[in-house]
């Protein structure tokens, strides 16, 4: 046995909110400054989904663990016009909820009164809430604080406090108040866009617990690892997103923190995990990330001028439970990592060789000895038809193209091997969420039912958006079947009935060694 | 190559195809003039 940690479970999230499309999707916003009687805005509301259609799509399913990639993979693209048959907003990690009570969540995860929610809007909300069985008692009653809160009233925050509005089905129904009267890192705008990530980690957090039977209590550590910042004006990155999330979850024994890296900041955050957990400082760490605001109907404009529905509806989240070895989950391989340096540069054969090519190689195996390999998984849906390309496949053919120039696959083979080795997109572009971890999950049953023995979880990210530096980043890590003996109650390497023998064998040799001196 | 030399390039790379650094590198040693590079995230 070797110690490794553990992928103990994973949950994963998705709130759709069309109406927040419209209103905080930086697509959207950015066209209603720039050009705010474009066709587009107003082609716009004809093309946002239902709740339903939202459900039965077919990416969104996989994403919640209704359905498999390799269902996704089988599934004849496009896939936005195709639903998926047993389709359930409750999922095996997870649940997609409605924009209306994920509008009450946002309040609940409101600590400093911020959000107000029209009366009547708010009581239909704690009730549908109230049914999905997530939150207590206590928590459900921050939505009675709306009693005062009629249709002037907010529309009063809206129009003359610098509020941020809410809206359901186009009715604003909501309003989020800025924290400071100057200052812009708490205004409306910054704290929606930050209760959103957090209602969202916090969605992911509780089915990480109901969905994958993680006792709260027993974990020690949180990492956020989401593409949001919060802080006031004199420390605008300040941060833990982490703990404000764990403590509405019910983490009460955990601390935390964030850890930061644009779309590769969940694959940093689970080798910080990985790391904490095989060095004994923790037991269990949680990895978890809630969605953007930002994000929402990013590609809108191709999707509506080519005819589809806006696929980028929804706020995502992901909780990944990082343990101790027990035996049986998959283990965490510290010692094959694959790191993007300053020095690599940012031509794809060198981004792909640092990230997959020598971690491997310096550990002696070859590129097939990965079954499959989990890079940025966006859904091709989205990205096709705005030009963008099927990312997933783009990654696998870099990595079969490395694989031909080492010798380890012939050229012919290259089809062969993104099939095998990839899968299809399914995850929603919601940055961080797609880069690698959306498979943890899946991975985790394939492994365990022994259909996948090796896989590599890669995260990239792309640094230059900051304006800090030109330069590109990654890291990645591979994910194999356990061994098995951690179940032994052993420590690394420890066998009990070996080590007994060996000391028997050594007193024998010790007591012939007195006798023959006595003689 | 001599259909870039002397020329000005303006550059848009993609963060998951060709990066900017990566064209400029390219287009400078065909002797472009680079006078605006930046790559762009579309996910």
């Amino acid at each position: 046995m070797n110690g490794y940690p553990v992928l103990k479970g994973a949950s994963y999230t998705l709130a759709i909110t069309p109406d927040m499309v419209i209103h905080n999707g930086t697509t959207q916003t950015t066209e209603m400054i720039v050009n705010p009687e474009s066709e587009y805005l107003k082609e716009l509301p004809n093309h946002l989904r239902s709740f339903e259609d939202a459900v039965s799509y077919i990416p969104n399913q996989v994403y919640i663990g209704n359905a498999k990639p390799a269902d996704l993979a089988a599934t004849e693209f496009p896939f936005y016009d195709k639903k998926w048959e047993n389709a359930s907003r409750d999922g095996k990690y997870g649940q997609i909820m409605p924009e209306d009570e994920f509008y009450g969540l946002i309040q609940i995860c409101d600590v400093f009164e911020l959000v107000m929610l029209e009366k009547s809007f708010a009581a239909s909300v704690k009730e549908k809430l109230a049914a999905q069985n997530l939150l207590k008692e206590d928590q459900l009653a921050a939505l009675d604080k709306n009693s005062e809160n009629d249709d002037a009233k907010i529309a009063s925050l809206v129009n003359d406090e610098h509020a941020e509005p809410l809206y359901f089905e186009h009715k604003l129904v909501g309003a989020v108040k800025r924290a400071h009267d100057v200052d812009v890192n708490l205004s409306a705008h910054v704290m929606l866009e930050n209760l959103v990530t957090k209602a969202s980690n916090v969605l992911s957090l509780i089915e990480l617990v109901k969905k994958a039977g993680v006792n709260p209590d027993e974990v020690d550590y949180v990492i956020d690892c989401c593409e949001e910042a919060c802080g006031d004006m004199n420390q605008r990155g300040g941060g833990n997103f982490a703990k404000a999330a764990a403590e509405i979850a019910g983490y009460t024994n955990a601390t935390g923190s964030d850890v930061r890296g644009f779309c590769a900041g969940p694959a940093h955050a689970m080798l910080h995990a990985a790391a904490l957990v095989k060095a004994g400082t923790f037991k269990n760490v949680v990895v978890t990330a809630g969605g953007c605001t930002a994000k929402l109907g990013m590609n809108g404009k191709d999707h509506v001028k080519k005819g589809l529905p806006i696929l980028e509806d929804a706020i995502a989240g992901f909780s990944v439970l990082v343990s101790a070895d027990d035996g049986v989950s998959p283990q965490i391989r510290t010692d094959i990592i694959g790191r993007h340096t300053i020095g690599t540069g940012s031509a794809p054969q060198n981004v792909i060789g640092s990230l997959v090519a020598d971690p491997l190689e310096r550990a002696g195996l070859l590129m097939t000895d990965i079954d499959k390999y989990s890079p940025e998984m966006q859904n091709p849906d989205i990205t096709k038809p705005a030009g963008a390309g099927d990312v997933p496949e783009a990654n696998y053919k870099m990595i079969a193209a490395l694989a031909v120039k080492k010798g380890q696959i012939a050229r012919t083979d290259i089809a062969n091997f993104v099939k095998e080795h990839g899968m299809t997109g399914w995850a929603p572009t919601q940055g961080h969420i797609p880069s690698g971890v959306p498979y943890i999950g899946p991975l985790r049953e394939e492994v365990l039912a022994g259909e996948t023995k090796r896989a590599m979880i890669i995260g990239k990210g792309s640094l230059f958006l900051g304006r800090m530096t030109n330069l590109f980043d990654g890291v990645s890590f591979v994910v194999q079947a356990n061994d098995g003996s951690a179940a032994n109650g052993g420590e690394a390497g420890f066998d009990e009935a070996k080590v007994k023998a060996m000391i028997g064998q050594a007193m024998r040799e010790f007591a012939n060694g007195l006798l023959g001196s006595e003689e | 190559m001599a259909i870039l030399n002397g020329k000005k390039v303006v550059i848009i790379g993609d963060r998951d195809g060709i990066p900017g650094p990566a064209i400029e590198a390219c287009v400078k040693t065909a002797g472009a003039d680079v006078v605006y590079s930046s790559t762009e995230c579309f996910v």
